[in-house]
């Protein structure tokens, strides 16, 4: 299943925020969109999901989800968002039950997305106990669980410290290695940005525009710890966004 | 005070302080963390107990002040041994269970609404606010005329006494479940009566549940003034009558019925909270 932006453009009131933005995202690619605070891509994410809607344009489902896909459209938040008063597995159920999977066969997929997110030991922790790495690690599990056709992820890493960024940068590589998914991930961050991306969207400020779409070839799992392609790619990224995150943070905000 | 005033002499000099030998930095942090120590509460109540016994025996507090507190606890023994204290407590406790109970089940289910819909919300609270301040020991009459002078206007004064503040404290929790858990729930496909049986009111039971050992207090409060009018037995019943007689023990031993009815509830609210919020950091 593809996903196809139409000129979306975005205004509050008379403010604009986003302008003219096409993209496709074709299934089995991760796309990353950076850009400074502020240009909307945190908006365009919801709009993809359809948590909020553009002013202008439309976000199109080109065919069918697969088979056994639950949640065809599935988030991952930045600030984890599990319930606190459920365990581990309790949060999993929980978007499984309204599609009516109970019993052995929930804790089949229960098992399983716990076993893929290495969290079969803490199963029954709950949130509370958890750090943030292996909070996020329970999101990413609880998304695997709904067999999405395309995650969307916004900022998952940026509540974490660097050595667990990392780490769960080298999961999703894997994650991904194993079976490919598709994914819209948003970042400020470049490094993340180019480690994960097969594309990578760079949006101007406000009102957010694409300025280029940067494509790094290089198989994910080739990728490594200060690779010099990447290197280079991120470099290049920067130099696109120094300016426009200068002006970005120079600018009041109106919200 | 002048020894500190020296040190920081010393500290601006800096002649007479050795080098490498450095004095400690004072600690400024601690407090502001109160813990409960439970024993303390008790000991405050033996202190005054004992002390209005050691007052009243002396005659430094003369009878007519304060009844003493040994003659007291011979009243409530009479009373249990009579019988008549469970004659009293027994429906008093099923008044209020059944008023608090309604009060409380209608107020959290308004509270919930208030909390979701935005018409629900502008109409219901000013009309909320408006009832809130009213003592519903006025309206007393008029739920004696509404609903009889039997056990109806007394579970409607509970219930009404109630509602209010469960209410407010609902919706007000509600207000406060995490916006971002119930984007979550929405972005997952979960059904609108999903989210809020496994979202939105876990999310609001802390505060549903401090909301409730308040409307529980009134409700003990508010348990005397229903007892005012055609009522045999019950505490309130019990404590007007020793009031109008001014047989001070009689009225100190029902007040006392009256607290520790609270300090259980309050007990059995501390209870259900550890159990339904262990998951709270």
């Amino acid at each position: 299943m593809d996903i196809r932006l139409n000129n979306i453009s975005h205004s509050y009131d008379d403010f604009e925020v986003m302008r003219d933005i096409s993209l496709e995202i074709s299934s089995g690619e991760i796309v990353c969109i950076v850009g400074p605070s502020g240009c909307g891509k945190s908006t365009l994410l919801r709009f993809i999901g359809g948590l909020e809607r553009p002013s202008q344009g439309t976000v199109l489902q080109l065919g069918a989800p697969p088979k056994g896909c639950l949640n065809p459209l599935t988030y991952i938040f930045q600030d984890f968002a599990l319930l606190p008063w459920r365990s581990v597995s309790g949060n999993v159920s929980l978007v499984l039950e309204d599609h009516g999977i109970k019993g052995a066969e929930a804790q089949k997929i229960i098992d399983d997305v716990l076993a893929r997110t290495k969290l079969s030991d803490f199963a029954k922790a709950l949130p509370k106990q958890l750090s943030g790495g292996m909070k996020q690690r329970v999101a990413i599990a609880r998304a695997l669980a709904v067999n999405p056709a395309v995650m969307l992820m916004d900022e998952p890493l940026s509540a974490l410290d660097a050595q667990t960024r990392e780490l769960l940068m080298d999961d999703l590589v894997d994650l991904w290695t194993r079976q490919p998914f598709t994914a819209v991930y948003v970042t400020h961050n470049l490094a993340e940005a180019v480690r994960l991306g097969h594309r990578i969207v760079v949006l101007s400020r406000r009102p957010g525009q694409i300025r280029e779409v940067v494509e790094i070839d290089k198989p994910l799992d080739e990728r490594e710890f200060g690779d010099a392609t990447l290197e280079r790619a991120q470099k290049h990224l920067w130099q696109l966004m120094r300016d426009e995150a200068r002006a970005a943070d120079a600018e009041l905000i109106h919200v | 005070m002048s020894e500190v005033a020296g040190n920081s002499e010393t500290h601006g000099t800096n002649d007479n302080a050795a080098p490498g030998k450095g004095h400690a930095v004072s600690f400024r942090g601690g407090g502001f963390t109160p813990q409960s120590q439970p024993w303390i509460g008790f000991f405050v109540f033996v202190v005054l107990i004992v002390l209005a016994e050691w007052g009243t025996r002396t005659g430094w507090i003369s009878a007519l002040t304060l009844p003493r507190p040994s003659d007291v606890l011979q009243t409530f023994q009479e009373l249990y041994e009579s019988g008549l204290l469970f004659r009293h407590l027994g429906p008093s406790l099923s008044r209020l269970w059944v008023g608090a109970a309604i009060g409380v089940s209608i107020g959290i289910s308004v509270g919930v609404l208030i909390g979701l819909f935005s018409y629900i919300r502008s109409g219901l609270v000013p009309v909320v606010a408006a009832i809130f301040p009213i003592p519903k020991i006025a309206l007393l009459p008029l739920f004696v005329i509404w609903f009889g002078i039997g056990e109806g206007s007394k579970y409607a004064l509970i219930a009404f006494g109630t509602f209010t503040p469960t209410v407010v404290a609902t919706y007000g929790a509600v207000d406060n479940v995490d916006r971002t858990l119930i984007r979550m729930g929405q972005s997952f496909g979960l059904s609108w009566w999903s989210i809020i049986r496994k979202i939105v009111l876990p999310g609001a039971m802390p505060g549903i549940l401090s909301g409730l050992r308040i409307s529980l207090a009134i409700a003990i409060i508010l348990l005397v003034a229903a007892e005012m009018l055609g009522a045999e037995y019950g505490i309130g019943a019990y404590i007007l009558e020793a009031g109008s007689l001014y047989d001070l023990e009689r009225l100190f031993a029902g007040v006392v019925i009256l607290s520790l009815l609270g300090v259980l509830v309050s007990a059995c609210i501390g209870l259900i909270e550890r159990r339904l919020l262990s998951w709270r950091t």
